[in-house]
């Protein structure tokens, strides 16, 4: 909040910020505000996830009130509407920081919206909170990132498939960009090293939205009838799922024969398909609603009264919202103010309980300890766990499966004090992200 | 089955016919021949399996206290103690404890078992009951195992479902289909060993031994003699090895193919998989003559592929190909048309949910009258002020598909809505081993044609379609013989929008249904009416089905998004040496 200046400094934004020190003397109520930016898409593609977000955001800055506010100030939410468009996002980032100066961005989805937001955010030292599953290969001192980093979702599915399915041939399936492009890169190399042959693994890319799932799902079904075992490993995002399961189920690809596991389909993605054909195909998260949980029954109950539906479910990224909005609010008492540079330092090391059990703890390369949930796909939409991780999880930015970032690792204390220091070198490459 | 295994339960001294129930239960006990039938008998036999020590003094103690219990009423009694196993077990004991179910002869079991593999076995939690139950909006109606009566309703909270992964699902296939192979109708026993052959073990493969001599249906012998044959290859004898590849020969089932690639590959360290020449060789040979057949069941598929991609196109372009193609407008909402015919679906099926199998009958004329009169009311309302202005009219039908969008967000919520697929439309039909079509996609290519024809019939056979040709050719001309212009215009506008929404409820049985469906077809349909001649139907008609089958030929060797881009580029190409398309129209109104 003190770095408000910017670079680009004009003289109406000199006389909003002049504006902004003057307003606690004059107007009372609005110092009695803790403003929290909510950055996510409410029209476009993207409005299908993203919307469920901002609903959560609203229903834990209400309950956050209702206890009280927060150092003795009530929270207000600043929603903003990024559109799904990319560079639209660092605009609104800005915005938020600049113009209606919040104390920290709960929002993105994609890891395109992600990168786009990131120099904002670091120019104008904010706080951004991404909530969804990502590829890794990054950690920014301004971004906490709660959702899982590939060794959390990526990684311990295909141990599944690998040690309990006993899989020897692999589909690697995904939507044609950044996510399930790194992500598949980080499974090859991992399956490479566990002995799996070229010629088990096949990678398959489609557009966004693709519709027309024939030949594929037919090349799939020829690439696993060869007597081995086969599993397919999906990134395809959103939209393209529904096509996809649906011409699996026609072609008679059932989930005991070849298992499809996704990291993008969660309950809200499967409240929109008719999932009789889906049973028994998994997904890996780290969250489902049907866990029995008390925390998770609360939480349930909590939304479905906020949201007046008791037809709404909840999911992944939602929960992962859930704890960083806590943990955000144990490290601003901690801190004792919102500034960015106290808070980031009171937020490593801060634990707050997963809602599947297990003490979630921000670590030094801001990535959460998590547990890892496989779950089989029920007919009513829900998942039921099959598998889960011993303990929980440490989310690691940079995998230790490619060559490129296995010497690199993040640390945001001193000494180290870097987003990518390499171990070997001694040295942080001073790139940012 | 069920019934017919319980009347039987006392005629074991007739001789064994085969469809009879006393075949069946023959079967059945064979199946079982570890497990003698009597309840009390099976404390003699010993456990099949590893078991703990738990289990172990439990079956002991159940074997001192039960036989005479059970005796009065052995069946019943041994069907519930069993069932009731499956609520006590934790997860890592239900496969024991379901495969001490399926030992049971009992009616009741393959109920059970059924209810199991369906996800529909719950425990009462108040009771401890376990019942099947079928979901009914907010709970469940229940039906007692043990009686076969209805056992009420419950709430989602009052009961545990017994859940099953993919392994225990595979298991109780296996032991639904073991009983099933004894069922009087032959489409079951066919399923039963198509189901025995995908898990082969020994157990299986001696039922079925036991089983072909008594088969009388030609199907299914043949089935069982392919999966006895299957087994054989594993046979330590090199002669029936050979025999069995020979029972082979020709079959295009994917399980044989692999088993005789299988037999021809080498392992790692080189040496043969199959160690004896003579029947490696005799593999090959059975190979290399499938060879052929399979590519062309394999180009069979890609051409079907193509067609119903083209079909897909052809839906999706037919509208436009009468408002851009006859009329001339640029109409950007046109896939937005599409998305209300989608979303006309969904709403006739909250309707009717009773008779979802017929709601596309309801929902194709309802989308076609919605989709219409919306696109009247465009017409009227927006273009007819701006025709002979394309750029201005482009801009303005964006603006409504905008605007048609935000509406259906604002009615329907952004996320996606599930429509669901007749029964009579899923699956596929198999044509032989390596060929099978998919229903959705055949009636697509089916119902494409059919509105293709429609179509054409309504422009040459009908007054209507008569104006609208006429207003095409030379609107002056025509509204000099008195025709009324604003009126042809406005219906044809109409028809094309009609038709579009015709599209969307066929694109709703394929893809999703949300407010974003229209944008994703709008550029393909452009594409194909531009590609197959402005103005012309067949031209829809053959672009459509080029592009759809051109696309197929490209996926399998440059992935899927490289095909699409080809076929772009493909199509620039095309226009530039042809920029009237593959048909175009020839007339007086066309050349300016």
């Amino acid at each position: 909040m003190t770095r408000i200046t910017s670079i680009r400094g004009s003289l109406s934004r000199f006389a909003l910020v002049s504006l902004a020190t003057v307003l606690p003397a004059t107007t009372p109520q609005a110092a009695e505000t803790i403003k929290v930016g909510v950055l996510h898409s409410l029209s476009g593609t993207m409005a299908i996830s993203e919307t469920t977000l901002k609903d959560t955001m609203l229903m834990l800055i209400e309950e956050q009130n209702k206890k009280g506010g927060l150092l003795g100030k009530k929270l207000e939410a600043v929603v903003v509407d990024p559109a799904s468009n990319w560079p639209l996002f660092a605009e609104k980032a800005r915005e938020l920081l600049s113009k209606e100066k919040v104390a920290a961005i709960f929002g993105c989805w994609t890891s395109v919206s992600r990168k786009s937001v990131l120099p904002v955010i670091e120019e104008l030292n904010g706080l951004l909170f991404y909530p969804v599953q990502y590829e890794g290969e990054e950690s920014s001192r301004n971004v906490f990132y709660t959702g899982a980093a590939p060794n959390q979702q990526a990684i311990p599915a295909v141990d599944y498939l690998m040690n309990d399915l006993k899989v020897q041939r692999w589909v690697l399936a995904g939507t044609d960009y950044v996510y399930p492009r790194t992500t598949n890169k980080i499974l090859e190399a991992y399956l490479k090293s566990k002995g799996v042959k070229p010629k088990d693994i096949m990678i398959n890319y489609t557009p966004f939205g693709h519709s027309d799932w024939q030949s594929i799902v037919a090349e799939i079904k020829k690439f696993g009838s060869t007597g081995k075992k086969t599993a397919v490993v999906s990134t395809i995002n959103g939209d393209a799922n529904v096509p996809f399961y649906k011409e699996l189920g026609n072609q008679g690809i059932a989930a005991d024969k070849l298992p499809v596991v996704a990291f993008s389909v969660g309950e809200e993605e499967l409240s929109g398909i008719d999932t009789k054909p889906l049973v028994g195909h998994l997904a890996a998260w780290n969250y489902f609603m049907s866990v029995d949980t008390p925390e998770n029954v609360d939480f349930i109950k909590k939304w479905q009264t906020f949201i007046k539906s008791t037809k709404r479910v909840t999911n992944d990224p939602m929960e992962a919202h859930y704890i960083g909005f806590n943990m955000w609010v144990k490290a601003v008492e901690k801190a004792g103010s919102t500034a960015t540079d106290a808070v980031e330092k009171a937020m490593i090391g801060t634990e707050f309980p997963n809602l599947t059990g297990g003490i979630a703890k921000m670590n030094k390369a801001h990535h959460l300890s998590k547990p890892v949930l496989i779950g089989e796909i029920q007919e009513d939409g829900q998942f039921q766990t099959v598998w889960q991780t011993k303990g929980l999880v440490d989310g690691d930015a940079w995998s230790d499966f490619l060559p490129e970032s296995k010497a690199i690792v993040a640390d945001w204390t001193p000494p180290i004090n870097c987003g990518n220091y390499n171990t070997k070198t001694k040295k942080c490459s001073g790139q940012k992200y | 089955m069920a019934s017919r295994v319980a009347a039987s339960g006392h005629t074991m001294k007739s001789e064994p016919r085969i469809g009879t129930k006393e075949a069946d239960i023959l079967m059945y006990r064979m199946t079982f021949s570890r497990f003698p039938a009597s309840v009390g008998g099976r404390c003699t036999s010993p456990p099949p399996r590893r078991r703990s020590w738990g289990l172990g003094i439990w079956i002991i103690i159940g074997c001192l206290l039960i036989p005479a219990l059970v005796r009065a009423e052995p069946e019943s009694t041994a069907f519930v103690n069993a069932l009731s196993r499956l609520k006590d077990a934790p997860t890592a004991d239900l496969p024991e404890a379901i495969e001490r179910l399926a030992t049971v002869d009992d009616p009741r079991v393959l109920a059970a078992l059924n209810a199991l593999l369906e996800n529909r076995l719950y425990v009462v939690k108040a009771s401890g009951r376990i019942v099947s139950g079928t979901t009914t909006g907010d709970g469940f109606d229940l039906t007692d195992l043990e009686s076969g009566q209805s056992g009420g309703s419950a709430g989602r909270f009052d009961i545990k479902k017994i859940a099953i992964n993919n392994t225990l699902r595979n298991a109780v296939k296996r032991l639904i289909a073991r009983r099933e192979l004894g069922a009087e109708d032959a489409g079951q026993r066919l399923q039963a060993v198509q189901a025995l052959t995908e898990q082969a073990d020994d157990e299986s493969t001696s039922l079925l031994r036991a089983r072909y001599p008594l088969e009388k249906d030609a199907a299914v012998r043949t089935a069982i003699g392919t999966a006895l044959a299957l087994a054989d290859i594993g046979s330590a004898d090199k002669a029936t090895r050979l025999q069995a590849i020979r029972a082979l020969e020709g079959n295009l089932d994917q399980q044989v193919r692999n088993k005789l690639a299988e037999l021809v590959e080498t392992r790692e360290d080189g040496s043969f998989v199959e160690p004896d020449a003579d029947v490696r060789n005799l593999a090959a040979a059975v190979n290399s003559n499938l060879e052929l057949k399979l590519q062309l069941n394999h180009l069979a598929e890609t051409l079907f592929f193509g067609l119903s991609l083209g079909a897909v196109l052809l839906l999706a372009a037919i509208g436009l190909a009468i408002t851009f193609g006859v009329m001339g407008v640029i109409n950007m909402a046109h896939g937005e048309l599409m998305m209300l015919g989608a979303y006309t679906t969904y709403v006739v099926q909250l309707l009717m949910p009773e008779h979802l199998d017929w709601s596309l009958f309801v929902a194709i004329p309802a989308a076609f009258v919605l989709s219409g009169l919306v696109g009247i009311g465009i017409e009227r309302g927006i273009i007819r002020f701006l025709y002979g202005r394309p750029l201005e009219t482009l801009l303005a039908t964006f603006g409504v598909s905008l605007f048609l969008q935000q509406v259906v967000r604002s009615i329907f919520s952004p996320l996606n809505r599930s429509v669901a697929t007749p029964s009579w439309m899923s699956g596929s039909v198999e044509i032989n081993g390596a060929l099978s079509l998919t229903l959705n996609r055949f009636y697509i290519i089916v119902f494409g044609l059919l509105v293709f024809w429609a179509l054409l019939a309504i422009l040459k056979k009908t007054r209507l379609g008569l104006e609208v040709r006429a207003v095409a050719q030379n609107r002056s001309m025509a509204k000099a013989m008195g025709i009324r212009t604003d009126r042809v215009d406005a219906m044809t506008f109409g028809l094309g929008s009609g038709v579009a929404g015709v599209a969307g409820v066929a694109l709703s049985q394929l893809t999703n249904v949300g407010p974003n469906l229209g944008q994703a077809y709008i550029v393909d349909s452009f594409m194909v009416v531009v590609f197959g001649g402005v103005g012309n139907l067949w031209g829809t008609l053959v672009g459509g089905m080029t592009l759809g089958v051109a696309n197929k030929i490209l996926e399998p060797f440059a992935g899927a998004v490289l095909a699409k881009i080809l076929i772009l580029i493909f199509i620039i190409v095309f226009i530039q040496k042809r920029p009237r398309g593959l048909f175009p129209q020839k007339g007086r109104a066309a050349e300016g």
